[in-house]
């Protein structure tokens, strides 16, 4: 169906950057897509996959490379002209309006309408004709897609991209919310649409999937793309799992001091489940010891960690702390019994970005230093003080607003935060997202120094390096189950991914 | 949430980047407060220069905030409201609810001649009754803050009406209006109430835990969350506060027009609001201070008296009040980006 030397690509880009106030999210991606073909785009959580997504669909601008369309250098200045080259793209977050009817989300943004007015008849006949396309003639064009299922509502998505005239339709882990049978008919409308010669670009990270559908490939690590055009049918799956995680910067992980053989347990999560998210997650972790959670986005993971907090609330099982066993959904609770999380969204879910450093570091203890209700803002100054130098917090002026601050020293905030009194068991999701290698090398030391300090820790990260290299033991989650727990020094990050893509994939 | 968290970052970057010290001072909390007294003092200069002695003569200027004062008590519990997250479109209704309850024949006879208190403790506690209602239905029950509380603007205005048969009760406590409507020192009570109320405001939003949680809590709701604050009950209280201070500005219409009536407070939280945003905070939430919600309803009232002295009809003054807070918003986006306070 591919010839690799196809004289004129209908897209090439190369060397494509770009960085979000500071975080270098694509550092040179190349790729070119033919006519007719299925271009894989591989790589893990953060790689930069749906940055050059929204790159080629115009939601995005670069700040450096080049896009020839037919050979020619252009500009997608926003998400009407790509739609306008023929761009059309389904976002992973499904893009219907749920209050509209399926012909209305269809033709959203581009109605059939005759001076204002709408012709809500032709829309259903050429929704009907598109849905017909799509394998899905028992859709009617008047249901409200509210009422939809989730892979209905994808079709929905496709429909739309399809009732433009495209010539690249980019989709974006469209088997996520699939069952089998559903992926199957998916591949069928996918091998309909190249054979019109329309190309197709598609995310995902089952390997399984693009073996079957596939037939190049670009492996993203890193926001660079560290293997473009591949031949999908020459290379065999210990290459791409390579090329994923190949280490472009060597993270040094400090050596851990060995448990001490009576190391009380302080946190026991028995049986614990959230109805829908995950069930049956039962282990324990001892002061002084790293326990990781591995497993892709949407594995439950962050769940996990949230409902052991008490930020959500589970519905079977318990988690005690220390030997006391906490109130379902209480973070007063949990942190009452000493439990710390630093959230995996540190601007939206961690900070108070407007607010002088101290009173974020002191955010969950200040009322502790007030007398009567009365805040007691000089000792909060010196105990945020005290944190700032354990945690070499650049600027280390307590006054300035945490917005101020680099990834790194805002994570170094919420660290703090929970040293200011003896947090017995911390939570860290995601520590060092978005954070430079010097702040990580950083936040690997003080995760070692509170191991010394007997501080119980659970770590969830993407970047299963971390996991592996930090923790004592690694729980490897899929789907909402834990698919092992084995000692970290016993297992390797293709074994966790190898693992990891059986469990989704069952 | 985390784009307007990433835009504001944004803006304290930009700020930081060119800051100068000056910039500093005009962008900080100082800044801010400094334009609305100077937008006050040109406002007296003009009412000065305009309408003359009539406009400077001390008893005028105490009538001004003698004005100011009712919904001046009622925009401090609204700061709090609005710095938490919240809005509070009910405060007049309750105000006129709370002013038929404490002045219904049957609480005045209860009250007798001496015992004018229990009037006072009626209109505090059928505030903060109707201001928990508010939060309990906003923070539990999950509804959103705009239709909780229009529900109880509407719902308080009929109850008092129901309450009172449309009727107006006159005051005849003597107790009572010697107290509310006498003075010391030369001032009146109701300068005084105003003046207490925002002293205790300040104090409580800037130098307690429940200022603090506030703040945070409108700031970042859900950082405030799993820092362990306790985001549902806080928000009750949060309109709890408020509703206490419609019953303190029913206890105040009270002594100001000698009657209790369903009318009274009719469309004055629209006046709160104008004032406590031209004050400087934010309708999102996590920043804004009392000082400026003081200036900013001195303002408002201080522009009524300029136009009334210049015989000016409410026509023009609300064409003005409009203009007026378009503006101030729009420099708030401009020169408000500092840190708070």
């Amino acid at each position: 169906m591919v010839s690799g030397d196809h004289p004129i690509p209908l897209l090439r880009a190369s060397g494509i950057t770009k960085s979000f106030s500071g975080v270098q999210a694509l550092r040179g991606v190349d790729l070119e897509i033919v006519p007719g073909e299925v271009h894989c785009v591989l790589g893990q959580n953060g790689a930069g996959k749906s940055t050059l997504i929204k790159v080629l669909a115009g939601a995005h601008q670069p700040d450096g490379g080049e896009l020839l369309w037919n050979g020619e250098p252009m500009t997608i200045s926003d998400p009407v002209a790509a739609l306008k080259l023929g761009i059309a793209t389904m976002y992973q977050e499904l893009d219907v309006v749920d209050g509209l009817t399926i012909a209305e989300n269809i033709f959203l943004g581009h109605e059939l309408a005759n001076a204002g007015m709408l012709r809500a008849g032709e829309a259903n006949r050429r929704a009907r004709e598109l849905l017909q396309r799509l394998g899905h003639s028992d859709l009617s064009p008047n249901r409200e897609v509210g009422s939809l299922s989730a892979a209905n509502k994808q079709i929905v998505s496709m429909a739309r991209a399809l009732s433009h005239d495209v010539k690249l339709l980019i989709m974006d882990e469209p088997s996520a919310v699939l069952d089998s049978e559903e992926v199957t008919k998916l591949f069928r409308v996918v091998e309909d649409l190249t054979a019109g010669g329309i190309a197709i670009v598609y995310i995902s990270h089952r390997l399984e999937e693009i073996r079957r559908i596939g037939d190049r490939i670009t492996v993203l690590k890193d926001g660079r793309s560290t293997a473009s055009n591949l031949p999908v049918a020459d290379t065999p799956t210990p290459d791409l799992i390579r090329l994923m995680t190949g280490r472009t910067v060597e993270n040094v992980f400090p050596p851990a001091a060995p448990i001490a053989p009576d190391a009380p347990e302080l946190l026991r999560v028995d049986g614990l489940g959230t109805r829908g998210l995950f069930e049956g997650v039962s282990f324990s972790v001892r002061a002084g010891e790293v326990v990781g959670l591995a497993g892709l986005v949407g594995s439950g993971r962050s769940e996990i960690l949230e409902t052991i907090y008490g930020a959500r609330r589970s519905t079977s099982g318990s988690v005690t702390v220390d030997g006391r066993m906490l109130r379902r959904g209480s973070v007063r609770d949990a942190v009452r019994a000493g439990i710390g999380l630093s959230p995996e969204e540190r601007k939206s879910q961690g900070l108070l970005l407007g607010e002088p450093i101290y009173r974020n570091v002191t955010l969950s203890t200040f009322s502790r230093f007030a007398r009567s209700g009365f805040l007691d803002e000089r000792k909060e100054r010196s105990v945020a003080r005290e944190q700032i130098e354990a945690l070499d917090l650049r600027p280390a002026d307590p006054d300035r607003p945490a917005s101020t601050l680099s990834g790194g020293n805002q994570q170094k905030i919420l660290l703090g935060r929970w040293l200011v009194h003896g947090t017995k068991v911390l939570l860290l999701d995601e520590p060092t997202r978005g954070v430079d290698v010097g702040a990580r090398a950083e936040i690997y030391a003080l995760i070692r120094r509170l191991q010394e300090q007997g501080t119980a820790i659970l770590l969830v990260s993407s970047e299963i390096e971390e996991v592996l290299g930090l923790a004592d033991r690694v729980l490897v989650v899929a789907e909402g189950r834990v698919l092992a727990i084995t000692d970290a020094k016993d297992i390797d990050e293709h074994a966790v991914l190898d693992l990891v893509m059986k469990g989704t994939a069952a | 949430m985390s784009d307007q968290n990433s835009a504001k970052v944004l803006q304290a970057e930009a700020k930081d980047r060119s800051s100068s010290p000056l910039a500093r001072i005009f962008s900080g909390s100082v800044g801010r407060n400094l334009g609305l007294v100077i937008a006050l003092l040109l406002l007296c200069i003009v009412g000065a220069v305009t309408a003359g002695d009539r406009f400077t003569d001390v008893n005028n200027l105490l009538t001004i905030v003698r004005q100011a004062s009712i919904v001046g008590v009622i925009s401090i519990g609204l700061t709090f409201v609005i710095i938490g997250g919240g809005i509070d479109l009910s405060v007049g209704s309750v105000m006129g609810l709370a002013s038929v309850a404490a002045s219904f024949a049957v609480v005045q006879d209860l009250a007798d001649q001496s015992n004018y208190i229990v009037m006072v403790l009626i209109a505090l506690g059928v505030g903060i009754a109707a201001g928990f209602v508010n939060g309990i239905v906003i923070a539990y029950g999950n509804v959103v803050a705009f239709m909780a509380t229009l529900a109880m603007l509407v719902g308080a205005r009929g109850l008092a009406e129901l309450v009172s048969n449309r009727r107006t009760f006159v005051v005849d406590q003597d107790g009572f209006r010697a107290f509310f409507r006498g003075a010391f020192l030369g001032i009146d009570a109701l300068i005084w109430l105003f003046l207490i109320v925002a002293v205790l405001g300040w104090i409580v939003l800037n130098r307690t835990t429940f200022g603090r949680r506030t703040v945070a809590i409108g700031g970042n709701r859900e950082a405030a969350r799993l820092a362990g604050i306790d985001v549902k009950r806080h928000t009750t209280y949060l309109y709890a506060l408020s509703g206490l201070t419609a019953g303190i500005a029913a206890v105040m219409i009270l002594a100001r027009t000698t009657s209790g009536t369903s009318t009274h407070g009719v469309l004055l939280e629209l006046d709160a609001i104008a004032a406590v945003v031209v004050g400087g905070t934010l309708l999102i939430g996590g920043r804004g201070t009392i000082t400026g919600t003081v200036l900013g309803v001195l303002i408002f009232n201080t522009l009524t008296n300029v136009f009334t002295q210049n015989n000016l009809n409410s026509s023009v003054q609300n064409v003005t009040k409009g203009v007026i807070i378009v503006v101030a918003v729009l420099l708030q986006q401009r020169f408000a980006r500092g840190p708070s306070r």
